[in-house]
């Protein structure tokens, strides 16, 4: 992409504020995420036990925990562990919802089988079809991954499906079609390429659902091990502190609502500036 | 329409079949014997032989798994390892609480949902529009049980006006219990009200582009008449479906805010079998749910097809 075509498509990406916003937002919640030894005021699991539970001050911006850990360092931490599991969710999910969407839109025979399996799953709850997996395949951040993967990759194969539905059907696929071109090469290069925009939206919609799944998960005690700092962790040991000291609950909290937030409204901006239908509005 | 209606049911069970076949095999992924799983750390050696006979879990998976549908299909779900009853009984026990709250929050999500996506159609990109659209997001960027904790802290235990937990004590009238439901319901209400905003939305923007309202629009209706019959009267068919399905969903989803306020659901019933690995429990749970999801799909897709003579597929 040549600067000229970087600077038109970031123009219309954030024509609208609270897009803009959103992305400003992400960017700093992914920098301190990535930077967090270089950022974090203290160690995320340095516990200091004469400090217990002290309120937001000039020194602990977000107070204390029970152990006396800092909570801002312990966020700053924890958006590791709970954005790099969104990450790798969103990946896994794409990679396997576009294969089988891609499979099921163009050839009629497997359509029916996978779209049946896709009923089936999305017959569940994702918090319930999570919890689930997590429980035959054992409490892992691994394992949390491939749980959340799996309760997603229905979604991304709906999507993919449909729009290889309509591509399929276009005159450049037919030509290359007469043409000779293969069918594996078809469907790399003519329809993903042509499907690649909703796929783009569906990921940014899926990373903010995987944060929120994992933190749900986490919470009800079937996600990572409770020593590892994630935002969903943190609010599960902090909540029977909650009367007492707000702050340990509010703050990861927030982060996870600041997250899920600023990656909807930057899909939400993507769907609009990528709808041809929309574009043609601007 | 006799056939449309065959083919869906057709298609219900397939859906059905293959829960229930992902639930069985996936089960099996689980580390450990499922007999000496099921039976718990107290069993002998005898009773875990006794329980595989029983379950035929020392014939081939192949026949366990025919062995398996055939006992979902005559409804018996199987028996719970720590509760010491059949699945489907427990699972009746949790139902009113989860049945009750589903209820609130879907009526609480669509009275917010329909009317914010109902205006925000028709002020598309004015500062209504910008306003509703951002709330929805924030909505759905919130996870349930962290805004349950902080209405915990706020509505139940600095304000005292609602039970902090539970679903009062054993007898409790129902007025009593209901009373507990407050707070969760307003919770679910909040978070689920965004997609249907969004449905709202979308369905009306398409209603309000089609001729027929600008047909009534040239003949002079007032314009509220022309959005609230005309255009909405067109726009239900997919909201009612969205209001249906999500209803549907939180009859099992509603897991982690079950859990927040202490309610004996359906989804702390899972949680707790989950946390104490009663398979049995969990499977008939996870087929309980995907069934009642199945039926309202199939309900209201039976409903269209009786009512609306356009749909045909």
């Amino acid at each position: 992409m040549d600067p000229a075509a970087a600077k038109l498509f970031l123009d219309r990406l954030f024509r609208r504020k609270l897009v803009l916003f959103g992305a400003v937002v992400l960017l700093v919640i992914v920098i301190a995420a990535i930077a967090a030894p270089l950022i974090a005021p203290y160690s995320p699991t340095g516990m200091r036990v004469t400090q217990r539970l002290r309120p937001p001050s000039a020194t602990n911006w977000f107070g204390t925990d029970e152990f006396g850990r800092d909570v801002l360092s312990r966020i700053i931490y924890g958006g590791r562990a709970s954005l790099g599991i969104g990450m790798a969710v969103v990946l896994a999910s794409m990679l396997a919802g576009t294969t089988l969407g891609l499979l099921a839109g163009y050839f009629r025979a497997l359509d029916t089988v996978i779209m049946r399996i896709v009923d089936a799953m999305m017959s569940l709850p994702d918090i319930l079809l999570a919890i689930f997996l997590v429980a035959v395949l054992g409490a892992s951040a691994g394992n949390v991954v491939l749980a959340l993967a799996i309760v997603y990759t229905p979604r991304v194969t709906r999507v993919v499906r449909g729009s290889t539905l309509v591509v399929r059907e276009l005159p450049f696929v037919e030509a290359a079609r007469l043409l000779g071109v293969s069918t594996p090469r078809i469907l790399t290069v003519h329809i993903l390429l042509n499907v690649a925009s909703p796929i783009l939206v569906q990921a940014t919609f899926i990373f903010a659902y995987a944060v929120l799944a994992e933190a749900g998960l986490s919470f009800l005690g079937a996600g990572v091990p409770p020593d590892v700092p994630t935002w969903g962790t943190m609010i599960a040991s902090g909540q029977q502190y909650a009367d007492r000291a707000f702050w340990v609950v509010f703050f990861p909290g927030l982060a996870i609502v600041l997250a899920a937030l600023s990656l909807q409204l930057v899909g939400d901006g993507l769907r609009d500036m990528l709808d041809p239908k929309l574009r043609k509005a601007l | 329409m006799v056939a449309a209606i065959a083919r869906r049911l057709a298609g219900m069970l397939a859906v059905m079949f293959i829960v229930a076949t992902m639930v069985f095999f996936l089960t099996r992924l689980a580390p450990g014997d499922p007999a000496s799983l099921m039976l718990g750390d107290q069993a002998t050696a005898a009773d875990i032989a006794e329980l595989r006979k029983t379950y035929g879990l020392d014939r081939p998976v192949a026949v366990q798994y025919v062995l398996w549908l055939k006992e979902i299909a005559s409804g018996n779900l199987g028996q719970s390892i720590f509760l010491q009853r059949p699945v489907l009984q427990a699972i009746g026990e949790r139902a009113e609480p989860t049945f009750f709250l589903a209820l609130f929050s879907i009526l609480i999500a669509s009275l917010i949902g329909i009317p914010c996506g109902i205006a925000s159609a028709v002020w598309r990109g004015r500062v209504a529009d910008q306003t509703v659209s951002g709330s929805a997001m924030l909505a759905a960027s919130i996870p349930s049980f962290w805004l349950g904790l902080l209405f915990i802290q706020f509505f139940a235990v600095r304000l005292g006006w609602f039970p902090v937990a539970g679903y009062g004590d054993p007898g409790a009238d129902l007025a009593q219990r209901l009373r507990h439901l407050v707070l969760p319901a307003m919770v679910l209400g909040i978070v689920n009200s965004a997609l249907i905003t969004r449905f709202t939305r979308a369905s009306m923007l398409d209603v309000l582009s089609e001729d027929f309202v600008r047909t009534a629009r040239a003949k002079g209706l007032p314009e509220s008449r022309i959005v609230l019959r005309h255009a909405l009267g067109n726009a239900l068919v997919p909201i009612i479906t969205v209001v249906g399905l999500t209803a549907a969903l939180l009859v099992g989803g509603a897991i982690v805010t079950e859990t927040v306020f202490g309610l004996p659901g359906i989804g702390n019933l899972v949680v707790s079998a989950v946390l104490r690995r009663d398979y049995p429990v969990i499977q008939g749970a996870l087929i309980v749910i995907a069934g009642i999801y199945v039926l309202i799909n199939f309900t209201i897709d039976v409903i269209y097809t009786l009512v609306d003579p356009r749909v045909e597929t």
